[in-house]
């Protein structure tokens, strides 16, 4: 067990390192000055231009750029915004929180409906709930997530008018950033409809956040489940006289989330991606939509280190999956 | 009075192809105390009779029987609850593939504690002191140390010994053993077998041996059973089928027997049938 | 009656296969639904000049926003309706679906060809080849893939080229990881090492022994990246990175509609219930093939 996690640690030093390398050398691979094109079409004077070159440190050789970069990351400095001029890392800190609260309420609500669907799915294989759950999964996991949020704004907010359009909470509400979670914050402030209206803004953009992964892990449960009671150590289970409810519930299904947390696991990579364009179209100030205004704005410093913190997030929580996959996986747990 | 009596069953599996008959219009009865082997070559349905008694077959196979009684209980129209009272209390099974039979993801402790709590009422301490005497009992060493091991770590031998010791915790008064020593090592499957036949003898149970094997058959059997791709071909004791086989296919098999080869070429079943099929 | 044996031409086997294959894939309803309208589909975008009653970027000025013919305000001529500027959206959409397979075809080409061949070589060649391969291959996939597209995109420049190109390099590892891995399995068999004991160089090795074998998961996996490729691309161009307006790709189509979704729901709605309807179609057929592909997942 302990050469598993070492092996996987290693794993991660070379990985990171070729994160950074392509981060560092998005903003440099780019045709023509660098300076000039973070100065855009206003253009720029020869000496602003030299000033800034040398700042930026573009005068250098490049690999004593790299060496530089990689430097300042490991302190935790990723330079500053062009647009607003504030280090990167606190305006990824102040954004981040949303994100999160975004995507941790998704996978909940992927895994709670998703796993238990996928388990009945295949106790009742081929009966219509099958059929239909299936589907139903199917067209989830088709589904341009940026349209279904539309759909559901038109739905929801404009003609039966339960959600608001944007935001994390209505505007009248004021209250002090304690954790960062609003439905933390909306609570401790102790202000009445707070909590209330956080839910409401939060309902609708977590729901299509959680579409796909939902779609997905309900698939991945019921595969792993059919291909877990046919096997031997279940009809052992059911010949000792156990009653259906613990063969599915105790012996089968210990040994079907094996794959199953591993694809839940698996789909915070995918729930980065759906975050970017679920948070631009509800306007949910979290890191996605802080990557698109960034890209649009050539903010570059941004583009750089949010694609550097983001990639390394995922890296993260695929060694977190890989570590778990052994801790729960009795054959690599027990050497 | 037979302990359990089976008339005329029938299972057909729903397959892409079209309705598979694996066992056909197949008659047996077992009387306590008996040892009864079915032989036959894969295929012929052997074990997919003792698993629909048991009925743990899939959803793809439809049983039929003009009768099916364990000691007066007619199986055939008795509820899942009532079954599963049956079913690994008095009635219990062993299987093929002996860790591959056992939950990897539970220690062997666990899974025949289990047993011992659900359906014998044990709490946790009774049934820890009673797994380790079982383990005793069925030839497993340092049984404490065992208990928390988990398949995996464990030889095909010691897991079919668990997977014995699992059967027999409960007292039953019939053990369907099916192919228990095939997939294990030549050297430990005489000993897999003694063992069976030791507790057979001690606990009076009845013994139903599912194998292939004729050597295995002549060694344990009081009655054999003879089936061929799903019918049952013949029936006796095992002396008479060895001196003096009625079937055909009997035959064949018996003078399949590497004992018996004479000359250069061992003898196929099919060659023996090809053989009397010639006027 | 005794039965010779049939010794079967190679044209004959590969009926054969071919004849297997379409019995299992024909069981499973859903492919069969779905191969029927991505066929139709092909048909519409191949066609489209000849099928749309009108040409996609003609603006009709006096019909500006107008509904569906089934509703009031309609218009016979525009069966569903016109957009902001007065095209009219069934001709749009027909178009787009050019856009659409073309996307498709072009990013899954590239990644497939790219991984296999990167594949390939990781996976037959080993050793030191094999490690800065697949780490290279993990540092792609530690990006969300529409992440990287999009810098991708942001760095090259908007267009629909350039987004074909930065979701094809996202796609291919996942090929690649697929060919190693059925190479690496392939390359212990024993009819490998007879190949090469009779003498097959590297290069026949690798494409015409190994590879024939390796085909099934690489043709699911194909059709996985079709549909997400449609979907991603759709996604760039609803954040302004792909195709740029005035082309009439679904995505765009939706990127310019957002500020109506109140107001006119059929410009919003159609476009998307067309990448939807597409998506799906590939998505049953992808798990038809699978199903047909895989014998071991689904016989009884």
């Amino acid at each position: 067990m302990i050469k598993f996690v070492f092996s996987k640690l290693m794993y991660l030093v070379p990985t990171f390192l070729g994160i950074t390398i392509i981060a560092f050398g998005f903003v440099r691979i780019l045709p023509g000055d660098p300076v000039l094109l973070m100065a855009g079409e206003r253009g720029i004077s020869p000496e602003r231009h030299a000033e800034l070159s040398a700042l930026l440190g573009f005068d250098r050789p490049l690999w004593v750029q790299y060496f530089d970069f990689l430097g300042r990351l490991l302190q935790g400095d990723l330079g500053n915004s062009l647009v607003t001029n504030k280090p990167v890392m606190t305006e990824f800190l102040t954004l981040f929180p949303a994100t999160v609260e975004l995507g941790l309420v998704a996978i909940l609500i992927a895994t709670l409906i998703g796993v238990p669907v996928g388990v009945l799915a295949a106790i009742k294989r081929g009966s219509w709930f099958d059929q239909v759950s299936m589907t139903a999964a199917l067209v989830g996991f088709s589904m341009p997530i940026f349209w279904w949020g539309l759909l559901l704004i038109i739905f929801f907010s404009g003609i039966l008018g339960w959600t608001p359009v944007s935001g994390r909470i209505s505007l009248m509400y004021y209250f002090p950033d304690v954790t960062g979670f609003m439905l933390i914050d909306s609570l401790l402030s102790g202000q009445k409809g707070a909590f209330a209206s956080a839910i409401s803004h939060l309902i609708l953009p977590s729901v299509v956040l959680a579409t796909i992964p939902l779609a997905v892990i309900a698939r991945q449960t019921r595969s792993a489940m059919l291909e877990v009671l046919g096997e031997d150590y279940v009809r052992t289970a059911r010949a000792k006289g156990m009653s259906p409810a613990r063969v599915v519930g105790v012996h089968a299904l210990r040994n079907a989330m094996i794959p199953v947390i591993t694809t839940i696991g698996l789909q915070v990579g995918v729930l980065m991606a759906g975050a970017i364009l679920t948070e631009t179209i509800f306007s949910w100030p979290g890191i996605g939509k802080w990557m698109i205004d960034s890209i649009s704005r050539r903010d570059y410093p941004v583009v750089q280190s949010g694609l550097l913190l983001i990639a390394g997030l995922v890296m993260v929580v695929n060694l977190l999956v890989d570590l778990t996959y052994g801790l729960i996986n009795p054959r690599i747990r027990h050497k | 009075m037979a302990l359990l009596t089976i008339k005329n069953l029938t299972v057909r599996f729903a397959t892409s192809t079209g309705a598979f008959t694996a066992v056909d219009g197949v008659d047996i009865s077992v009387s306590p105390r008996e040892v009864l082997a079915i032989v036959g070559e894969s295929g012929s349905g052997k074990s997919v009779a003792m698993l629909a008694v048991m009925g743990l077959l899939p959803d793809t196979a439809t049983v039929t029987a003009d009768e099916l009684i364990y000691d007066g209980h007619n199986l055939l129209t008795m509820s899942e609850a009532e079954l599963r009272k049956l079913i690994g209390r008095e009635i219990t099974m062993i299987f093929q593939e002996p860790v591959a039979s056992l939950n990897p993801s539970f220690t062997v402790g666990f899974q025949i504690e289990e047993v011992l709590r659900f359906n014998l009422g044990m709490n946790r301490k009774t049934a820890f002191a009673r797994a380790v005497e079982l383990f005793n009992a069925v030839g497993i060493s340092e049984p404490e140390t065992k208990l928390k091991a988990y398949p995996h770590q464990m030889s095909g031998g010691q897991c079919q010994r668990v997977m014995i010791a699992i059967a027999i915790a409960s007292n039953p008064r019939l053990l369907i053993a099916d192919e228990p020593t095939t997939a294990l090592d030549v050297t430990i499957q005489r000993q897999i077998l003694d063992l069976l036949m030791d507790l057979q003898e001690k606990h009076g149970m009845a013994l139903i041996l599912i194998t292939h094997d004729m050597g295995v058959v002549a060694e344990t059997a009081d009655r054999v059973v003879v089936q061929y791709k799903g019918r049952k071909m013949e029936e006796a004791d095992v002396l008479t089928l060895f001196e003096n086989p009625q079937n055909s296919y009997t035959r064949a098999l018996l003078s399949a027997l590497p004992e018996n080869a004479t000359g250069d070429r061992l003898p196929t079943v099919a060659d023996f049938m090809a053989a009397e099929a010639k006027p | 009656m005794s039965e010779t044996v049939v010794k079967l031409s190679d044209a004959a086997i590969r009926r054969q296969i071919l004849a297997d294959f379409w019995f299992y894939f024909r069981q499973n309803r859903g492919a069969v639904v779905g191969m029927w309208v991505f066929l139709g589909l092909v048909v519409l975008a191949v066609f489209a000049q000849v099928i749309a009653p009108h040409d996609p970027t003609q603006q009709y000025r006096d019909a500006l926003l107008t509904p569906p013919f089934w509703q009031e305000g309609g218009r016979i001529e525009f069966l569903l309706g016109t957009d902001a500027v007065g095209r009219d959206m069934l001709s749009r959409l027909i178009h787009g679906a050019q856009y659409s397979l073309f996307i498709g075809v072009v990013v899954v080409s590239i990644a497939l060809v790219g991984g296999i061949f990167v594949g390939l070589l990781a996976g037959f060649f080993g050793g030191w080849v094999d490690t800065v391969i697949m780490r290279i291959m993990d540092v792609i996939l530690a990006f969300p893939s529409l992440l990287l597209a999009l810098v991708l995109v942001a760095v090259l420049g908007p267009g629909l080229t350039n987004a074909m190109i930065a979701i094809a390099i996202v796609y291919q590892p996942h090929f690649a990881r697929l060919t190693r891995a059925a190479v690496m399995g392939e390359k212990e068999r024993e009819y490998v090492t007879a190949a090469r004991v009779a003498g097959a160089g590297t290069m026949r090795l690798m494409f015409k022994t190994i590879l024939p074998n390796c085909l099934a998961p690489l043709i699911v996996q194909a059709t996985l990246s079709f549909s997400s490729a449609v979907l991603d691309s759709a996604a760039l161009g609803f954040l302004g990175m792909g195709a740029q307006p005035p082309a009439s790709e679904w995505g765009t189509m939706l990127a310019e509609a957002r500020e109506f979704i109140l107001r006119a729901w059929w410009v919003v709605t159609l476009p998307g219930l067309a990448i939807l309807i597409s998506v799906l179609a590939i998505n049953l057929m992808g798990d038809g093939l699978r199903d047909a592909l895989d014998p071991k997942l689904k016989r009884s």
